[in-house]
């Protein structure tokens, strides 16, 4: 192998890059963007959902409840109407996510006694959004419900203590809940997953589609110098991206970095590592540009997207697809992400991620070297 | 006319499946991708490992613990002793959750007092963390709610019979069981026929044009329009295709319910699939390699799947995020996805949504066809 004729191969490369202007602007521009549209785009946190109300009972303690509804940040109500087919319409066509409706003899039943029952229409079709509305709603429910309990005992003479138990929740790690501080430190996954793969397996897939992967193996270039020459202008790329992701992420999101930007660096190199591997793989095996991308999403961007942990928690995932996660590399970048900037893990306690990302590392590296020695063949 | 049409379209579709690679990649990816979809896109959370440390060792802190070991959603693991233990445990990522209860609780409730429950949630998933938060505090909520009745039952047991109290009813439509799956699942639909379309369309004329095919048909009498409609057709018919293979998997694996009418998701996939050629026709028209045109296929891919309400509601979103959200047309057809697959709905709900797609594929289109009348010029 000779250190001039890899270098050679490189600077074709670069040369090749610098003139393509638009794979240049995904270098550059791609990283902030996906940043920007995880960073705000992803929020689970609701609040001011639009309710609609319909109270049939028009009473000072059926506006009472509903003051207790308009006073809660959680909702918003959007509108009072005075038909069933309203609140059901309106839940339809989405112009509210929930219909309270108040039952025509509920101020009557509460000074007669015994339970009253408030509906709570809920559209479900999001269950998240779902979930948090019909907890909030109880929540303002029984709030009221505790008072008027208390205001009738207390006018019958009884005197009672309420009962309250408070939440006291501390939020480690991330002590805000920004879904941003979460979010973002995977964005780095992502991004090196599309420079890794996607751009490589095109640029190289292009080559022998044109025919032109063949001329320059025609010349004394070995095959090892032809990957490493090609790859490496990538790999610079890659942690150059890195670099941009990690000050985004510190200095416009404000996500706390906790570890060693020593081991973000080593870390993030071994997954380009894996996914560079993954790429020219991909493009030796696929015999066109547009098999390539495809194969290049489904292998590389898919898994770093939905089963590495970025977005969906993998111990809520079916057991089977678990164990899938696990021969997955981007599972355990993201893992080291998130402990790094988030937990603050030291190097030594992240072995359990370290270790199989540099098993995957060698073992795609190998895999790649050894099909593109077979192609030539 | 009709004569060149079929002769283009006979030559397009022996072009595109005639490789065998390409006619996998129509099928299985899609089918792969909705297989993990509805696995890995859960918000749901089940089982969340919890840690408890009861300092008070009464009556009331168990009652209040055996409320989260009954429940599904918390898997209560340990008992612990020391309150190091909890940080410990969720720094190595064994728990999720650490409930404490200090000596006392039992006490304050008793006086009337506000009784803390400290909870210690490790926030690195913030989703995870949110509804776990909210399912602790309807927990909490439920257990102060039935000790007071307790308590009331035992000061003034001839009150209970006619005390008032208000409960609430709720009613989750259309998605009764709030699963995740059937919020994602249609929604899938949606954005892998986008990823399909757009790209399949902007290769097929990238890649006549990138290997001189393109000036080889032009020179025939074929007309511009005709060529058009030509390359879109296939596509259009393969998008067609592939909706329905989708939208089986998830209806006959999934058990999504189809409650509207197939009449009216035709109606809104035809609109959709018009709108995608005409983004992947305009891509095809400012690149000149397929390398540019998936690179500028992915910059638009992704906003327009992050925007448009597919896994993230846009009403938690930044106001230009929500306002650059009615630009895409994925916005659209994900509520006529849901709106016919959970509500049931149709065209008297749906007509602004088709109405808007059919807008943005007439425009797109004719942009597309004047962009690419200039090109081949």
């Amino acid at each position: 192998m000779s250190l001039t004729r890899l270098m050679a191969v490189a600077r074709k490369e670069v040369i090749q890059i610098l003139r393509d202007s638009r794979s240049l602007m995904i270098v550059v521009i791609m990283p902030v963007t996906l940043m920007l549209l995880f960073g705000y785009g992803i929020n689970l946190d609701l609040k001011g959902l639009p309710v609609y109300v319909y109270d049939r009972d028009g009473s000072q303690q059926s506006q009472d409840l509903l003051k207790r509804f308009q006073a809660s940040e959680y909702f918003h109500v959007a509108r009072v109407v005075n038909s069933y087919p309203a609140v059901t319409r309106a839940l339809d066509d989405g112009h509210a996510k929930m219909g309270i409706v108040i039952p025509w003899d509920f101020s009557s039943r509460l000074r007669e006694g015994g339970p009253v029952q408030v509906q709570a229409l809920v559209d479900a079709t999001d269950d998240n959004t779902a979930n948090v509305l019909i907890g909030y709603a109880q929540a303002v429910v029984q709030g009221y419900s505790a008072e008027i309990q208390l205001d009738w005992l207390r006018e019958r003479g009884e005197t009672i203590q309420p009962a309250a138990v408070s939440v006291e929740t501390r939020t480690w790690y991330n002590e805000d809940l920004e879904s941003s501080a979460f979010i973002v430190p995977g964005v780095l996954a992502l991004v090196m997953s599309v420079i890794g793969a996607f751009l490589t397996s095109l640029t190289i897939a292009r080559e022998w589609e044109r025919g032109s992967m063949e001329q320059l193996i025609s010349t004394p270039v070995s095959a090892m110098e032809i990957m490493l020459g090609k790859l490496a202008p990538y790999f610079v790329l890659g942690i150059f991206d890195v670099i941009v992701c990690a000050v985004i992420a510190i200095y416009w999101f404000h996500v706390p970095f906790r570890g060693s930007y020593l081991t973000l660096l080593a870390s993030s190199a071994l997954f380009m590592i894996v996914v560079l591997s993954l790429g020219f793989f991909i493009s030796v095996i696929a015999k066109s540009q547009f098999a390539a991308s495809q194969i290049a999403l489904l292998v590389t961007f898919l898994p770093a997207f939905l089963l590495s942990g970025f977005l969906f928690s993998i111990d809520q995932m079916p057991v089977a697809l678990q164990w899938i996660t696990r021969i997955l590399p981007a599972r355990y970048y993201v893992s080291v992400l998130k402990k790094i900037f988030l937990k603050g893990t030291p190097t030594a306690m992240l072995y359990a991620d370290l270790i199989p990302l540099a098993i995957f590392a060698v073992m795609l590296a190998l895999l790649a070297t050894r099909a593109f020695h077979k192609r030539l063949e | 006319m009709f004569g060149r049409l079929k002769q283009m379209l006979i030559k397009e579709f022996i072009q595109t499946l005639r490789d065998k690679r390409t006619r996998v990649i129509l099928i299985v990816p899609p089918i792969v991708q909705m297989l993990i979809f509805g696995y890995a896109a859960t918000f749901d959370i089940h089982h969340v490992s919890t840690v408890v440390l009861d300092l008070d060792h009464s009556q009331e802190s168990r009652g209040l613990i055996s409320r989260f070991t009954s429940s599904p959603y918390f898997d209560v693991q340990r008992q612990l002793t020391d309150s190091r233990q909890i940080r410990d445990l969720i720094d190595r990522g064994q728990a999720t959750v650490g409930l404490e209860i200090d000596a006392g609780f039992a006490q304050k409730l008793r006086k009337g007092e506000t009784a803390p429950l400290q909870v210690i949630v490790d926030a690195t998933n913030s989703n995870t963390a949110l509804i776990a938060s909210s399912y602790i505090s309807q927990i909490a909520l439920g257990f102060a709610r039935d000790y007071q009745q307790d308590r009331i039952y035992r000061i003034a047991p001839q009150l209970m019979e006619a005390i008032p109290s208000v409960e609430l009813e709720q009613r989750p439509w259309y998605n009764p069981g709030l699963s995740s799956r059937w919020f994602f699942v249609p929604g899938v639909i949606g954005s892998l026929t986008l990823v399909l379309v757009i790209t399949l369309t902007a290769f097929a004329v990238v890649r006549e044009r990138e290997i001189g095919t393109l000036e080889q048909i032009m020179v025939t009498p074929i007309r511009p329009a005709e060529f058009i409609l030509g390359k879109t057709l296939p596509f259009f018919l393969i998008g067609l295709f592939d909706v329905s293979l989708i939208a089986a998997v998830g209806t006959l694996w999934f058990q999504i319910p189809f409650r509207g009418h197939i009449l009216v998701l035709l109606t809104g996939s035809v609109l959709f699939l018009l709108c995608m050629l005409g983004v992947g026709l305009l891509i095809s028209t400012v690149s000149s390699t397929q390398q540019q045109a998936m690179v500028t296929a992915f910059f638009f891919i992704m906003p327009a799947i992050s925007f448009s309400g597919f896994g993230f509601p846009i009403s938690t979103m930044p106001q230009w995020m929500q306002y650059l959200s009615y630009l895409i047309p994925l916005r659209y057809f994900l509520i006529v996805l849901r709106g016919t697959y959970l509500k049931g709905v149709g065209m008297e709900i749906l007509w602004p949504q088709m109405a808007a797609m059919a807008v943005m594929a007439v425009s797109l289109l004719t942009i597309a066809i004047l962009r690419f009348h200039k090109a081949l010029d």
